[in-house]
């Protein structure tokens, strides 16, 4: 494993009314592995996610992106950075077909946050074509190019924003819930999938109840409770504590 | 000193008029999540209500007139005076004021046909097609009015009692030069009343209960197993009585025509939205506040430091108002916050 | 392209068996096709609904008027100047109304349109003559003109380099106006930039994700939609040199935005095809009278024919708005693609009913799949 952090959040606060979402929250990510936090529900982990691409700004506290402060950035700089997002219920361009969904994220890539191009016919941007079909294929959606991405099975679409990110070549991939709400047999595909970007060496984040996809993934994993994280280590260790057990798991079986 | 509280009077007159075509606005807005652009065109038909019956109640019958001697010469007698006197001609006088309780009636029925014919389709709808759809609704509603009662401006007198002015400084002990026209007062007092009421209403009731809580989460009262449908229907008929009897008594300020519910639609919209829109404090107190604003930008003396104020003063502070607190004065963080 | 540009050319010989085939009405198709066609940019392409483009038709008027009043009767300057006028107004109206969305984007612009109107008539009547409206007269500068000739008798008229501008050569001139432009939404349309406005449309937070900064994409639109209105303003003006303030009023507004959804909002072709009916049937709706209800209905018996007349009459004539209020209704109701894709399923059904005619066995399958296409467009 590469020791060099990627991400680097440090004593972050976040409290919605009285509420503290976030109590002095500490979490580095190290380059290359794959970072599971699991915790139960209210514990802040969407909001933690939510923190890390700009759609919220702590109270106090920093965070860090390849060394970099990027606190309070809006949402498109820290994209442009390098963090791509999968959303617990997908966000796509329902309207779009696949393969215009997948093109956008390439033009985002590859155009950067504004360019005024009005003129160039996109037919003729092969670029960014070549950069989509690369990988709609890798997903398995090159035979729905055209289809509404709207009128899509559920897994379907979430394997399209999973596509749609991958397509930014980010630096950090933030998971929420991949697998969440989806049949065993679509879980097990995405769990192929993440395997197989997972060798790429992408840094990855994934928050899961799964306790199957975490520990099939994950190199290591944090607990989230109550807004902070109250242990880490690696999934064996994890599976281990007595801690974490009765914090999060309330005594049940993994 | 005198003057500004002139004006400060003068502007709540027509802050009572926003704050009651705002509740309405508000109402619907809020509880059944409808853009109405048509709310205006209700206000109007209030105002033709009372129109309306002024005609009902004057339809009259040529009688010989006795006073002229020397040739044949005929009048039009209203009904009411040949059949009860001076009864009649002072219930003639009061058309304005009874037509409050013709128009509650006629409202209830445009605002009940209104919901179950139209615009309970679009509940789901984006608040875009709303917009559009309510948009010709108005025109169609116009387009109805001018048909059957002209283009031009009726007239529509208040009470004899009350048309004149009524010197209020004498009164309160506070000069002799504010002197302000009765209708007017009365028409303060009655809006005060009429939100008041609207107010008591939502707030004693299990109905009005049920409102609130609807305003606040609309989903969660649904889920309660409480029948929406229904209760909709009731508030859209409110929204459209309260604007109705609005109406009614504007009529004796501004002879109504045609197109006064555009006039007002545009201006108590941006009401709504300075007030918070879904907020019913917040209509009310827009409505008054921009009201008073309006009338100081008339204000010969404003008009001479920044000619043209008086026309833009409301846009402006809209414009202003939804860049430093997207919210409204008095919006709920979170609502409708888009 | 090449097919598009010969039919609006043509178009006084295909028009003539509607009745539509003289200047005027002709002219104001294709103005109108210029102000929906740049409506459309911002309305189709983002969803952002906005009541304020009435303003910039007017601003683009009352600059083409000065033009011709100060500088020359030349439509050139004109036209350019009012462009850019209606730009900077574009620029202003926009980077404040674009920092909100929605309902409030839309109050946002009728806000303002609504203050240009009323400063229109108020404070600004040394520049637009208020409730008159802005005209020309003989003692005008027009600095340029003077500098080649003498100032003539009488008023004079509007010119392209030495072509008068109304009649006939006024709806060329504009028409090749509006098949520039229309080539321009073309190219927006197929661009990424065009694809990006969609995807804004259909989910603006995505797109922040994604990493665009959505601002500067919706202004550019804003703006270009805005000049749209501008040119199309100046044109209005260079066929007929007046400029009145009631062209800024948020009504009209809504005549843009309806003719835009009645053809079909977002596709290339709806809004003319909405701007045609529309002009179309204004023109003949309004100019029928009690006479001419009579004469239609002669064939009836008399009570017959005399409430025929009283109930058609609410539509036509004055009544015209009425018409156009119903239609409102009536499309937004039922046909929110427009008649562009009222047409589509027409052609669809039509299309599928054959196959099933055909292949009376084993197309059960196609048919599913050519519906499912179908609500896929």
């Amino acid at each position: 494993m590469g020791s060099k952090a990627v991400l680097q959040v440090t004593n972050v606060l976040k409290t919605f009314g009285g509420l503290k979402a976030l109590n002095n929250l500490n979490l580095t990510i190290e380059e290359g592995t794959v970072h599971a936090i699991i915790g139960p529900n209210g514990a802040g982990k969407s909001t933690l996610l939510n923190v890390c691409i700009g759609q919220l700004t702590p109270d106090t506290g920093s965070v860090e992106f390849d060394g970099k402060n990027i606190t309070g950035l809006e949402p498109h700089e820290i994209s442009q950075r390098g963090i791509s997002r999968v959303f617990q219920t997908p966000q796509i361009f329902e309207e779009l077909d696949i393969l215009q969904n997948v093109m956008i994220p390439a033009l985002a890539h590859l155009d950067g946050q504004f360019t005024f191009n009005a003129v160039k016919d996109l037919r003729h941007r092969d670029d960014v074509k070549r950069a989509a079909m690369e990988i709609i294929e890798q997903m398995n959606l090159a035979d729905q190019l055209h289809d509404r991405a709207g009128a899509m099975s559920r897994g379907n679409k979430r394997r399209l924003e999973l596509a749609m990110c991958l397509v930014q070549k980010p630096k950090l991939l933030l998971l929420d819930e991949p697998t969440a709400g989806m049949a065993r047999a679509d879980t097990n595909q995405t769990i192929e999938i993440l395997k197989k970007i997972k060798a790429t060496g992408m840094t990855k984040v994934i928050i899961e109840h799964d306790m199957n996809v975490v520990f099939s993934l994950a190199d290591r994993v944090s607990v989230l409770a109550q807004g902070t994280i109250i242990a880490e280590g690696t999934p064996a260790e994890i599976r281990e504590s007595e801690i974490v057990k009765e914090a999060y798991l309330g005594g049940a079986k993994i | 000193m005198d003057a500004i509280l002139l004006q400060l009077l003068n502007g709540l007159d027509k802050g009572g008029a926003y704050a009651l075509i705002a509740l309405g606005l508000t109402l619907a807005f809020g509880t059944l999540g409808i853009v109405n652009f048509a709310h205006g065109a209700l206000f109007m038909l209030g105002a033709f209500c009372a129109v309306t019956f002024n005609k009902l109640l004057t339809i009259s019958k040529s009688v010989k007139d006795e006073s002229i001697t020397f040739f044949d010469a005929y009048k039009e007698v209203p009904y009411l005076e040949i059949w009860w006197g001076e009864t009649g001609t002072s219930i003639i006088d009061y058309a304005v004021p009874l037509s409050i309780f013709f128009a509650i009636p006629v409202m209830l029925f445009i605002g009940w046909a209104l919901e179950r014919g139209l615009i309970q389709y679009f509940y789901k709808r984006s608040h875009a097609s709303q917009i559009l759809f309510t948009f010709g609704l108005a025109i169609v509603i116009q387009e109805i009015v001018r048909h059957v009662f002209g283009a031009n401006p009726i007239p529509t007198p208040a009470p004899d009692v009350v048309s004149g002015s009524a010197n209020i400084g004498l009164y309160f002990g506070l000069g002799e030069n504010i002197i302000y026209p009765w209708w007017r007062l009365i028409y303060l007092s009655f809006s005060i009343c009429v939100i008041g009421a609207v107010f008591a209403f939502l707030k004693f009731t299990t109905f009005g209960m049920v409102v609130r809580a609807g305003i606040q989460n609309r989903e969660m009262v649904g889920l309660l197993g409480i029948n929406i449908e229904r209760r909709f229907t009731i508030v859209f008929s409110l929204s459209a009585v309260v604007a109705g009897v609005a109406g009614v008594m504007y009529a004796p300020i501004v002879p109504p025509d045609f197109h006064l519910g555009m006039d007002f639609l545009v201006l108590t919209f941006v009401v709504v939205v300075v007030g918070g829109m879904g907020s019913l404090p917040g209509a009310v107190a827009a409505g008054f506040l921009l009201g008073i604003l309006q009338s100081f930008a008339a204000m010969n003396e404003v008009k001479e430091i920044l000619p043209g104020i008086d026309q833009i003063i409301i846009y402006l502070v809209a414009v202003i108002v939804l860049l430093v607190r997207p919210r409204g004065l008095m919006g709920v963080k979170g609502v409708f916050e888009d | 392209m090449a097919i598009f540009s010969v039919v609006v050319l043509t178009m006084p010989l295909w028009m003539q068996p509607f009745g539509a085939a003289y200047p005027d009405i002709l002219q104001k198709f294709v103005i109108f096709g210029v102000f929906a066609i740049g409506y459309n940019i911002l309305f189709g392409l983002t969803g952002y609904l906005s009541f304020g483009h009435a303003a910039f038709l007017g601003v683009g008027s009352y600059t083409a008027v000065w033009s011709f009043k100060l500088l020359t009767m030349n439509i050139v300057p004109a036209i350019i100047l009012s462009v850019v006028m209606s730009g900077i107004f574009a620029v202003a109206m926009g980077y404040v109304a674009l920092r909100r969305s929605g309902i409030y984007f839309s109050i946002l612009t009728l806000a303002f349109a609504q203050m240009c109107y009323n400063l229109a008539y108020s404070v600004l009547t040394p520049i637009t003559n208020g409730e008159t409206g802005l005209q020309l007269a003989k003692s005008d500068p027009r600095i340029i003109d003077r500098l080649f000739s003498e100032a003539g008798e009488g008023l004079p008229s509007t010119t392209l380099f030495g072509i008068e501008t109304s009649g006939y050569s006024g709806f060329y001139i504009s028409a090749v106006i509006m098949i520039i432009v229309f080539y321009i939404s073309l190219k927006i349309f197929n661009s990424s930039f065009g694809l990006k406005l969609k995807a804004i449309k259909a989910n603006q937070n995505r797109m922040r994700y994604l990493g665009f900064n959505t601002k500067p994409y919706l202004l550019s639109a804003f703006v270009i939609s805005g000049m749209y209105a501008g040119l199309a303003g100046g044109l209005l003006a260079a066929t007929d040199p007046l400029a009145g303030a009631e062209r800024m009023q948020w009504t009209a507004s809504g005549e843009v935005i309806l003719m835009t959804i009645l053809g079909g909002v977002g596709t290339l072709f709806g809004p003319l095809l909405g701007v045609i009916i529309i002009k179309y049937f204004e023109n003949i709706f309004s100019a029928v009278n009690q006479l001419d209800l009579h004469s239609l209905y002669a064939i009836f018996p008399a009570w017959l024919e005399n409430s025929l007349v009283a109930i058609s009459s609410l539509f036509v004539g004055e009544g015209w708005h009425m018409t156009l209020g119903l239609l409102f209704m009536f499309v937004v109701a039922f046909l929110p693609g427009g008649v562009l894709e009222g047409l589509q399923l027409i052609y669809k059904k039509i299309k599928t009913r054959l196959i099933k005619n055909n292949k009376s066995t084993g197309t059960d399958t196609d048919t599913k799949q050519e519906t499912g296409a179908n609500h896929g467009e």
